[in-house]
């Protein structure tokens, strides 16, 4: 931006398409596949949206298909369905924006105050570790330890008294929220502490060292000096993480569910798969979709509206 | 007082310290050692941290699986190949849109970055596979997802803010073009990035299930391992496994019963060693490239 300032406004106006283009050729060249790609992969599916308002037959292709209008819209505000998948997905979003989010900060907060950089390394080596393990591993991984009969955590909760009989952990509805929100902990609050980590290291060690010329505990310390200075990023986090509210990843969601456990496992991105790529009512579930993504942008703009207001941190 | 105070203090950060440490670690130790260990053993609960009656006979069944090794075999590909084309294709955007006086760049990263916050939606997307004549074609797997939006911007925030313009200034003066000086000046001084986002790519590749399952329905050859993992760990089907083994309904049941932590350790094993090597590489990226530019 500097650079552009700086030279004479002139030469900047003469001919500028053509000067850009003979010294940066090699520049546009490479742009133009990337260009290219996003076209073809992105915004031409966007033209497939069309469908949601339309009795999309295969036979005469999307364009051909007759307007229904919001007929789809419509059928699925009025289904059982709707209310079920919609309430679920909000459901496991606001648990896991509940119990999910905090983690990373508060580790990150713990590890800070360890003394040594060794220490410090060694324990996000340590928790960063479950992040590379594939959604499958770890729903895998559930579906042994906590198995009714033969898996170490029922024998542990019997060992321990806390239970009599073996729980049915994974299958069924009772427990499906907390195994997934326990595993998503597990799994990504190191690798998320990342962030806060980086932010926490960039704080000026002389607030410290005047905060202990003035007498302050190091409890002290934390509230003062190290929160409030990771604030912006926690706002940050929490805007981008309100963007995605509505969406609950179907990865994860859909490696978990059993018939037993769908009445509360089925999210809107579970539906959207089954009732478009399983029961090919393509038109139907792209309208599902739409309706998500569309809470999803309403969500992420009102949020960071408000933040800008609020904190003057926004993402634009 | 104080000192008593700031005492308590630092123990109560080495105790959540040591807690987090052993719930982290606590399953995949577990995982490791059933898979060393007799199965019948870790049926009945004695497998609690180490490998009990220690064997290597799950390693052999699962090496011995065709469908493991197709599914090993098929993620190797995809990762390399595809990890490749995305650093290509990365570099190709990231670059170009980080030259603060490329004429037209701020169109450009609008139009890019429009898709991160509004994408066409599963089926669309679907029906756009389908109509490329993608589906069931082992490129759907890496040309599709080829340029991550976030990873391009924070490739084309580290360029911004790390490397010093008067560099590439220098070298156009020098009467290098810009492609070559992408090439001899930039890229190797962005090393620590460059790793950091091919290590987001790879674990992605790596991991990755629900695209194969989605758009390569048709094709058991070409499903990467976590499509198999999903069948054998998940909806605990044994597959090719279970023919294998020639013996009763008791025996099929206590060899998966170890066999799935082998099946586990075997798939988690690469990317577990990988990262820590390359750690103060995306420690130090994700600072970077977080930087708003």
């Amino acid at each position: 931006m500097m650079q552009k300032s700086v030279r004479s406004p002139r030469i900047v106006h003469h001919n500028t398409w053509r000067k850009a283009i003979t010294r940066y050729w090699q520049m546009y060249l490479l742009l133009i596949p990337v260009i290219v790609y996003f076209i073809l992969f992105k915004y031409k599916p966007m033209l497939g949206i069309q469908i949601a308002f339309k009795d999309y037959k295969l036979r005469v292709g999307m364009w051909g298909s007759d307007w229904l209008g919001l007929k789809h819209f419509q059928y699925f505000f009025e289904s059982y369905q709707s209310r079920r998948v919609i309430s679920n997905t909000l459901y496991i979003s606001f648990l896991s924006l509940l119990f999910c989010f905090p983690f990373p900060i508060i580790l990150a907060l713990v590890f800070n105050e360890l003394k040594t950089d060794k220490a410090k390394r060694m324990v996000r080596t340590i928790t960063y570790a479950p992040h590379f393990v594939s959604t499958v591993v770890v729903v895998g991984m559930m579906v042994s330890m906590c198995a009714m009969e033969t898996g170490i955590v029922n024998k542990a909760l019997i060992a321990f008294g806390l239970t009599k009989e073996p729980l049915y952990l994974m299958g069924s509805g009772k427990y499906f929220r907390m195994m997934y929100i326990l595993s998503d902990i597990w799994k990504d609050s190191g690798w998320n502490a990342i962030i806060f980590i980086s932010a926490l290291s960039a704080i000026d060690a002389s607030l410290y060292e005047a905060a202990r010329v003035d007498g302050a505990s190091r409890w002290q310390q934390l509230i003062y000096i190290t929160l409030p200075s990771i604030v912006p990023t926690i706002v940050i986090m929490l805007i981008l993480r309100c963007g995605s509210l509505m969406s609950v990843g179907h990865e994860k969601v859909y490696a978990m569910q059993t018939d037993l456990n769908l009445n509360v496992s089925e999210v809107i991105s579970t539906f959207t798969y089954k009732q478009g790529i399983l029961d090919l009512k393509y038109d139907y579930a792209t309208a599902v979709d739409l309706f998500n993504s569309l809470i999803n942008i309403l969500m992420l703009t009102t949020v960071n509206a408000i933040s800008k207001k609020v904190s003057e941190t926004s993402l634009w | 007082m104080k000192s008593k105070n700031d005492a308590i203090f630092q123990g109560i950060v080495y105790v959540l310290t040591a807690l987090v440490c052993i719930v982290t670690l606590y399953p995949l130790i577990y995982v490791l050692s059933a898979s060393f260990s007799n199965p019948a053993r870790i049926l009945g609960g004695d497998v609690v941290l180490w490998p009990v009656e220690f064997t290597l006979n799950s390693y052999k069944r699962v090496f011995a699986s065709s469908d493991i090794l197709t599914g090993y075999r098929n993620t190797l590909i995809y990762t390399a190949t595809g990890t490749t084309l995305n650093m290509i294709a990365t570099i190709m955007a990231a670059y170009p849109l980080s030259l603060p006086d490329l004429k037209g760049k701020n169109a450009i990263t609008i139009f890019i970055t429009f898709t991160m916050f509004f994408g066409a939606g599963m089926i669309p997307n679907y029906l756009n596979i389908k109509s490329l004549g993608l589906l069931n074609n082992p490129l759907v797997i890496i040309v599709p997802g080829a340029i991550s939006v976030s990873n391009m911007l924070i490739m084309r925030n580290y360029f911004i803010n790390s490397v010093p313009s008067a560099l590439r200034e220098a070298a156009s003066i020098d009467g290098a073009s810009p492609f070559a000086t992408m090439v001899r000046i930039v890229l190797p001084l962005s090393k620590s990035i460059l790793i950091v986002i091919i290590l987001y790519y790879m674990v992605g590749h790596w991991n990755s299930y629900f695209s194969a399952m989605m758009y390569l329905p048709g094709k058991r050859s070409l499903q990467p391992l976590q499509v198999f993992l999903r069948e054998i760990l998940v909806l605990t089907q044994m597959g090719d496994m279970e023919e294998q083994t020639g013996v009763d309904d008791l025996g099929v049941y206590l060899l998966y019963a170890s066999l799935k932590y082998a099946i586990i350790v075997v798939s988690a094993v690469p990317l577990l060693v990988l990262y820590p090597m390359v750690q103060k590489f995306f420690e130090r990226g994700i600072m970077m490239g977080s930087i708003k530019g």
